[in-house]
C-alpha cells in the first residue's frame, strides 16, 4: 500500500501551518503503511545559502564536530541545526553538492538525506505520529511539502529505505506501488556511475530520474520517460524547489485524490487525508489521470495547474 | 428518521445497526453525518431501507448491498457498490476506480464521472454514469448494462462476455473482442428505461451499443472440456 500526502500552498498566510497540516494528513494515512515515515519540506531560502539535511545512527558523536569538518571543506561559515537523528547544515551558496560528495569520506557514518537551497528531508522507521513528533514537523513552516508512510514490499524497513528520496538539488520523490524491473535497472544505472545505496525499488526510481536529468532531461521529461522505462505500479509525487508534480502509471491501480482551492493544491492517497484542510468542503476534488504528468509551481505564471505533459 | 454521527459513534456501530434492519423495520430512513472519507460505509445491508450519506466516502461504500437504497451526497472512493445484489446506490459526485465491480443486480447511478475499471466483471448490475468512465471499464463484463452518458476511456469492454455497453460520447479505444453493435428497437427500450432510472436527461437514440464479438478462447467449442 503506502500512503502519500502533498500540500502546495498558494496562500502565504497558511505557510506557518504547513508542517502541522502535513503532519495531520500523514497521520491519517497511517493505516496505509506503518513501517517508516518521512517528510520533505520546502521553506524560505536566500541567495547566499544552501543546505544539506544529514542523518546519523550516532548523532551525538557525528554531529559534534560536523560543522567544523564541513567548514574545512567548503571554506566558509557552516551552521548546524540538529533535530533528533537529523541535522541541517547551512552552507554558502554553491557548495552543497561538493560537500555532499566530500562527506562520504570525512564523515562516512553520516548520510545525506537531501541537498539544495530550500529542501529538508526528515525520515525514520516508525509510525507517522512518532516520526513527526521526533522531528517536530508540526512546528515547521514552508511553502510546500510531501509526506510518505511506507508499507515495505521490496526491501528492508530501514531509514534509507524510507521515503522521500532525494533525486537532485531541491528535488525529491515519494512512491506508492512497487517496481518490478528495479534490479535490472539498478545494474544499468550503476554501470552509468549512479550511486545507489540500498535494495529499495523506489531508490532506483529516484536514481533513474537523477540519471535522466543529468543527461539533459527536465524533470517533466524524466517523468514522461519513466512511464516507458519503469515496469510495475507507481504513483510518484515529486517535489521541486518551487512546486510539486504528480504522475501515475498507465494502469493507475494505486489511489490518488487531489483537491484545489484558492489557498492550496493538495494530494492524498485517499480523500480521508484531506478532510481537515481548510475549505475542503468547497474544494475542487478530482483524481489525476493515468500516464499524465502534472505540475503545480510558484513560477512566474500564476496558472495554478500547469500540465507538463 | 435515524441520524448517525459516524465520527462520534464509529463504523462498526453504524454497520451493525444498518445490518440489523429487517423487512419489517420501522426505521426505514437513515442519515449518516460526518463520513469524512471513511471506508466501508453502509456495507452488507439487506433490508428495504433508505440511507443518505451526507458527504464523501472512502473505499467500498455500499458494498454487497441488497434491497437498500443508498445515496451518497458527495464522491465515493474505490469499489463503491462492489458485488451489489439488488437495491439502488446513487453517488452525487464522482466514483473512484472499480465502481460496481462484480455486481450481480440492482442499479448504481453515478452523477459525476467514474474512473478506471467501472463495472469490471459485472454480473447483472445496471450502472448508469452521467459523466465519463476511465480505462478498462466493463473488463470481463458478464451480464448487465453499463450506460455512459459521457466518454469512455481506453480498452472499453476488454474480454467482455455478454453485458451491454451503451456510450453516448466517444470511446478512446475498444478492448479485445469488444465491438460496436447494432442498436435495435429492443435496445432502445432497455436504454430508455435505464436512463429514466438513472435520472439522465439523454435520448437513447444518441447512444451507440458495444458488446462481445464472441471470438475469444472461451467462445470456441473446441476449447470446451
Amino acid at each position: 500500500m503506502c500512503g502519500i500526502v502533498g500540500l502546495f500552498l498558494k496562500d502565504k498566510a497558511l505557510e506557518p501551518q504547513l508542517g502541522a497540516l502535513l503532519t495531520d494528513m500523514l497521520i491519517t494515512m497511517t493505516d496505509r503503511g506503518p513501517d517508516s515515515a518521512g517528510i520533505a519540506i520546502y521553506n524560505a531560502s536566500d541567495a547566499a545559502h544552501a543546505r544539506l539535511t544529514v542523518q546519523s545512527e550516532t548523532p551525538d558523536a557525528d554531529f559534534a564536530d560536523l560543522a567544523e569538518k564541513a567548514q574545512a571543506i567548503v571554506g566558509g561559515p557552516v551552521t548546524l541545526s540538529r533535530r533528533d537523528t537529523h541535522a541541517v547544515l547551512t552552507v554558502p551558496a554553491g557548495t552543497a553538492e561538493a560537500l555532499r560528495h566530500a562527506l562520504r569520506d570525512v564523515a562516512p557514518t553520516v548520510r545525506v538525506m537531501s541537498f539544495g537551497d530550500s529542501l529538508e528531508i526528515y525520515k525514520e522507521v516508525g509510525l507517522p505520529r512518532d516520526v513527526a513528533a521526533r522531528f517536530d514537523i508540526a512546528s515547521m513552516s514552508g511553502t510546500h511539502g510531501i509526506g510518505h508512510t511506507r508499507m515495505a514490499t521490496e526491501s528492508a524497513v530501514t531509514t534509507l529505505g524510507a521515503h522521500p528520496f532525494n533525486t537532485g538539488p531541491d528535488q525529491c520523490l515519494v512512491h506508492n506501488g512497487s517496481l518490478s524491473n528495479h534490479n535490472v535497472l539498478r545494474r544499468k544505472l550503476q554501470r552509468e556511475g549512479i550511486h545507489i545505496e540500498t535494495q529499495n525499488d523506489t531508490e532506483v526510481g529516484a536514481a533513474y530520474l537523477t540519471w535522466k536529468m543529468q543527461n539533459g532531461a527536465t524533470l517533466g521529461e524524466a517523468l514522461e520517460a519513466s512511464l516507458d522505462d519503469l515496469d510495475g505500479f507507481f504513483n510518484f509525487v515529486v517535489g521541486t524547489k518551487d512546486g510539486f508534480g504528480v504522475v501515475r502509471d498507465p494502469i493507475a491501480c494505486k489511489p490518488a485524490v487531489m483537491a484545489e482551492t484558492d489557498q492550496y493544491v493538495a494530494f492524498g492517497s485517499e480523500y480521508r487525508a484531506l478532510v481537515n484542510l481548510p475549505g475542503i468542503e468547497t474544494a475542487r476534488v478530482w483524481e489525476p489521470e493515468p500516464a499524465t504528468v502534472y505540475f503545480w509551481t510558484h513560477g512566474a505564471t500564476e496558472t495554478p495547474s500547469k500540465k507538463a505533459a | 428518521m435515524q441520524t448517525y454521527d459516524l465520527e462520534a459513534e464509529g463504523l462498526r456501530g453504524l454497520n451493525s445497526a444498518l445490518q440489523a434492519q429487517t423487512a419489517e423495520t420501522n426505521q426505514t430512513s437513515w442519515e449518516i453525518v460526518n463520513p469524512r472519507g471513511s471506508h466501508a460505509v453502509a456495507v452488507g445491508l439487506d433490508a428495504p431501507i433508505e440511507v443518505t450519506v451526507k458527504g464523501s466516502t472512502g473505499y467500498y461504500t455500499a458494498g454487497m448491498n441488497k434491497q437498500a437504497t443508498i445515496h451518497v451526497e458527495g464522491s465515493a472512493g474505490p469499489g463503491v457498490a462492489e458485488n451489489m445484489m439488488s437495491g439502488i446506490v446513487v453517488i452525487d459526485g464522482d466514483a473512484s476506480q472499480y465502481a460496481g465491480a462484480t455486481g450481480h443486480g440492482g442499479t448504481l447511478v453515478i452523477k459525476g464521472n467514474a474512473s478506471s475499471r467501472c463495472g469490471i466483471s459485472m454480473k447483472g448490475i445496471d450502472i448508469v454514469v452521467h459523466g465519463n468512465v476511465g480505462h478498462m471499464s466493463a473488463f470481463m463484463a458478464q451480464s448487465g448494462n453499463l450506460v455512459v452518458c459521457g466518454d469512455a476511456g481506453d480498452a472499453l469492454g476488454d474480454s467482455i462476455y455478454e453485458a451491454r455497453l451503451f456510450v453516448r460520447g466517444s470511446v478512446k479505444s475498444l478492448g479485445a473482442d469488444c465491438i460496436e453493435k447494432e442498436m435495435r428497437p429492443e435496445h432502445i427500450e432497455i436504454l430508455r428505461d435505464l436512463l429514466e432510472k438513472g435520472g439522465c436527461d439523454a435520448k437513447p437514440e444518441e447512444f451507440k451499443r458495444y458488446g462481445s464479438a464472441r471470438q475469444l478462447y472461451n467462445f470456441k467449442i473446441d476449447n470446451a472440456y
